[in-house]
């Protein structure tokens, strides 16, 4: 409490009169890593873009004090100028510049208009050092994957005289060796006397790196206190974010497994450009009804091809292998003939797959299902209007209305209008990617419900998840995946997160998977 | 946590007495905005002519004239909505025109066969763009730039010794000629008005009861019957200024019939949501079944059979065909399409607001033609018009936080 860098105060922020900050207030202190939790939609985004001037001054109440002054931010450039840096969950690089040209956007070292091209290239050299990112200046920030580019980011960050950094999910996009480093680097960055905050989701990630952390919940702070590397702290948080405490992180199962449900044989999938490469190699797997069945794999291992060229040849070229429901053999030709054979394929990228952000949860919710509320091509918009708002209370989605735009939506709820939407195909098989990504604790519970529900109902449910604890609590039975091959084939019992990883980095183990 | 099947989902429940007053259908401000701002261009053009805007000559001209906008305006908000855009559409018009002119002055096609021909070649360079955006991926921007100059081209051919006249009488009278009339006032006309009023107040009527026995969230009693009075208000109006003209024109009962036909086949058919979603988000589309491919496809094929269209009705509006008919009938479409609301990414837009659009471009020629504006300056002003409306959207959607 000695040395207090940033300092809000009572932040009220209305959006259309809705409240989406009720007074929040923080402390940063100086060289500290700050974290921020809170359930989506508690309001940690927009509070970070009051701060670096993306609401300006004026568009909300409550003070900011930075180094003891009251600031008025008017925009992000102001914000900058004093150090406070936000690198968002989105990165805002421009592909086909160089990582040099990224760096100095905006802030060009130049004179005169004219830019110094070599010490544009040797500073940017020293702040790729000291992010520890080994590629040259000059290469395109699309050659490079996501882990790479949030370092660039840092770079750029930097670059401006960064006072205090902000980080928005840094790791939500990042496998584990890229969070590892990141996380790392910005431990480095705090001994050089940097100050971050870094909003996540990932509590082992604030029990790792944090000093202190707020919580936010329902646009107030609940409570504010320092972290140590304890369990009980993992609790504490999740208590102060949900509002209550957290039993188990899964919600109870008995499973009732049937008959086989799905088959999928030798399954081979080419890369789509790149027609050579194969991507998925004969994989066979089934699924029995009422079973949930998991699918671990890294980053790249297949898995996301797997499941969506199977639904309707939506990814890949040169595509064989046999698909049986029922004991019959169906036809997967494209996305409108696999919804008609019961198979639904929730989307790893909601935003770009799953959902039309500036329709209504209505139009989404009905989106693939279209057929069953529509005679000779006509909708019945009544009864659409219905079954969204019934969708709405059975989900649990929060919203004033289903009338509203999805992209407003928090991304717990938008997961929900997207599971909705695939539930309402009724389908027989439902493929789940990366269910909870990006979602908080309490929206991932219910989700795990929703889940459990649909076995419950006797479909046959594939998860694919790059948690490996989720993967474990939710599914009664877990392939691996690697570099396109399945690699072994795990029950409940004996699957840990040392067994399963030891299978998704055994490649070219064969002969594994197919019972 | 429970969740439902599909048929138990559609069951309504009824909800709570809390929620219900709450939940109102939202009005959407934005097509009042446009319509409001119609309201105030006519008003304006009103008073500036000393209200010879609104006399019952000045009325029927101004239908007859704009027609061709508003037609291709419905084509061009679906193409728009859908993510598109179709440079085409003028030449189409020529193309068109030359056909009609043709098949009747030196084919010898009775002037039926003749605009059954002309929509049908509409229809298959519709299709032609139509395969190339969708079946092998070019964008339409580059596709109907080549349909510009390719059907200017075919126009120019078809029509080597210039202008085709002397057009039958009965095809002249499609863009310029009225319902009988019984004298003045024509009671024909404000029979229509009476049954189209009547129709429209028990079909909204209806409506609002389906919405009661299902007790799903309505307008406010206040603005519904506010907004059916004027509407009815209008059209009497409007019935009133033809019946004591000519009579209703023969384009006023094509277009009627196209508005309610294309407004229904965007809000109400499968059709229709599937552009929406298209435009709003492609790769969702395709991830929920939707043929987007076909979808494309018919939208182009719309757009051509509805480009023929204007080519008959502006044909028979002028009497003749030549080859430099339809000049910057695009702009004028695409123009009234952002005038009425809809976004240059997609996604958004409605029939009504093209054709409120529309209509503002149309009043704005006839009152400044009235005003006898120079011709160059009209286009100056029609250009910030444009300008100042897709502004005034962009300002109105930031501030109510996108």
């Amino acid at each position: 409490m000695n040395d207090v860098i940033l300092q809000m105060d009572g932040i009220i922020k209305e959006f259309n009169g809705i409240r989406a900050l009720d007074g929040v207030s923080v402390a940063v202190e100086r060289g500290e890593v700050h974290a921020i939790c809170g359930e989506n939609g508690a309001g940690k985004s927009t509070l970070m873009k009051v701060l670096s001037g993306v609401y300006p001054h004026g568009s909300f109440e409550g003070t900011i004090t930075l180094d003891g002054a009251p600031v008025a931010y008017g925009s992000i450039n102001d914000s900058e100028r004093d150090g406070v840096v936000i690198i968002h969950q989105e990165l805002a690089l421009s592909p086909y510049l160089s990582i040099a040209e990224n760096i100095f956007l905006g802030n060009e070292v130049q004179r005169g208009g004219v830019i110094d091209w070599n010490r544009t290239n040797l500073q940017a050299a020293e702040l790729l050092e000291r992010v520890g990112l080994q590629e040259s200046a000059a290469t395109k920030v699309l050659e490079l994957g996501v882990g790479k580019q949030q370092l660039v980011e840092i770079a750029k960050a930097l670059s401006k005289k960064v006072k205090i950094l902000i980080l928005d999910e840094p790791t939500a996009a990042l496998n584990d060796d890229d969070s590892a480093h990141l996380l790392g680097l910005i431990e480095q960055l705090r001994d050089q006397g940097i100050t971050s905050i870094i909003i996540s989701h990932k509590l082992k990630e604030i029990r790792a790196i944090a000093d202190t952390v707020t919580v936010i919940r329902d646009g107030q702070t609940i409570e504010s206190f320092p972290v140590e590397d304890s369990d009980d702290i993992e609790t504490r948080i999740i208590r102060a974010m949900v509002g209550r405490p957290l039993d188990s992180q899964f919600p109870p199962r008995e499973p009732s497994i049937g008959p086989e449900k799905f088959r999928v044989e030798d399954w081979t999938v080419h890369h789509p450009i790149d027609v050579e490469r194969v991507v998925v190699d004969r994989a066979s797997f089934t699924v029995h009804a009422g079973e949930i069945v998991g699918f671990a794999g890294l980053m790249g291992a297949g898995r996301t091809e797997l499941a969506m060229s199977i639904f309707g040849r939506s990814y890949g070229s040169g595509i064989s292998g046999r698909v049986y429901k029922d004991g019959t053999e169906i036809q997967t030709r494209t996305v409108g003939e696999a919804i008609r054979n019961g198979i639904a394929y929730v989307t790893e990228d909601r935003k770009r797959y799953g959902l039309n952000l500036i329709g209504s949860i209505t139009v989404n919710v009905s989106a693939a299902a279209l057929g069953k509320l529509a005679r000779l091509g006509i909708i019945d918009r009544n009864r659409e209007y219905a079954v969204a708002d019934e969708y709405r209370k059975q989900m649990n989605i929060k919203t004033p209305s289903v009338s509203s735009v999805v992209g407003n939506l928090s991304g717990g709820n938008q997961q929900k209008v997207v599971l909705s939407k695939w539930i309402y195909s009724g389908p027989d098989v439902l493929i789940l990617d990366e269910p909870t990504r990006g979602i908080d604790v309490g929206a991932k519970y219910e989700i795990y419900g929703i889940i459990n529900e649909m076995a419950a109902q006797g479909k046959a449910v594939i998860v694919i998840s790059s948690e490996l604890p989720e993967l474990i609590g939710l599914s009664d039975r877990i392939y691996t995946i690697a570099e396109g091959k399945l690699t072994g084939e795990l029950d409940r019992a004996h699957a840990s997160q040392e067994e399963l990883m030891r299978h998704m980095t055994a490649a070219r183990i064969q002969g594994a998977g197919t019972p | 946590m429970t969740t439902t099947t599909p048929e138990q989902a559609t069951a309504p429940v009824p909800p709570s007495a809390g929620t219900v007053r709450k939940k109102r259908r939202r009005v959407d401000m934005r097509q009042y905005g446009i319509l409001a701002a119609l309201a105030v261009i006519i008003l304006l053009f009103q008073v500036l002519t000393g209200g010879r805007l609104l006399y019952p000559g000045n009325v029927s001209n101004l239908i007859q004239q704009n027609a061709y906008v508003l037609i291709l305006a419905i084509g061009m908000v679906i193409v728009i909505i859908a993510g598109h855009i179709d440079l085409s559409v003028g030449s189409i018009v020529a193309t068109v025109g030359a056909v009609a002119a043709l098949s009747m002055n030196s084919w010898g096609l009775p002037w039926g066969a003749a605009v059954a021909l002309s929509l049908l070649v509409g229809a298959l360079i519709g299709a032609w763009q139509g395969f190339w955006v969708a079946f092998v991926g070019i964008p339409a921007f580059i596709v109907t730039l080549a349909g510009m100059l390719v059907f200017r081209g075919v126009a120019l051919v078809l029509l080597t010794g210039g202008t085709v006249s002397g057009l039958p009488r009965a095809f002249n009278s499609i863009g310029s000629g009225t319902l009988p009339a019984t004298g003045s006032p024509d009671l024909i006309t404000l029979g229509i008005g009476a049954l189209a009023s009547l129709a429209l107040v028990v079909q909204q009527l209806k409506g609002r009861a389906d919405l009661r026995r299902l007790n799903l969230p309505r307008e406010r009693t206040v603005s519904f019957v506010l907004k059916i009075a004027i509407a009815v208000v209008a059209i009497m109006y409007l019935c009133y200024l033809l019946a004591y003209n000519r009579g209703t024109p023969i384009i006023l009962i094509i277009l009627a019939t196209l508005v309610l036909l294309y407004s229904f086949l965007l809000s109400r058919t499968v059709f229709g949501r599937h552009v929406y979603a298209m435009g709003g988000n492609l790769y969702a589309a395709m991830m929920s079944g939707v043929k987007t491919k076909w979808v494309n496809f018919f939208i182009f094929v719309n757009m051509g059979f509805l480009a023929g269209l204007a080519g008959v009705v502006s044909t028979a509006r002028a009497g003749s065909a030549v080859a430099s008919a339809g000049g910057s009938f695009e702009l004028d479409a695409i123009a009234a399409v952002f005038i009425g609301g809809a976004a240059v990414q997609g996604g958004v837009g409605t029939v009504v607001g093209a054709v409120i659009g529309g209509l503002v471009m149309g009043v704005l020629n006839q009152g400044l033609s009235i005003l006898s504006v120079d011709a160059a300056w009209q286009q100056v002003i029609k250009g910030l018009v444009l300008l100042l409306a897709v502004a005034f959207d962009v300002y109105s959607k930031r501030r109510t936080g996108r």
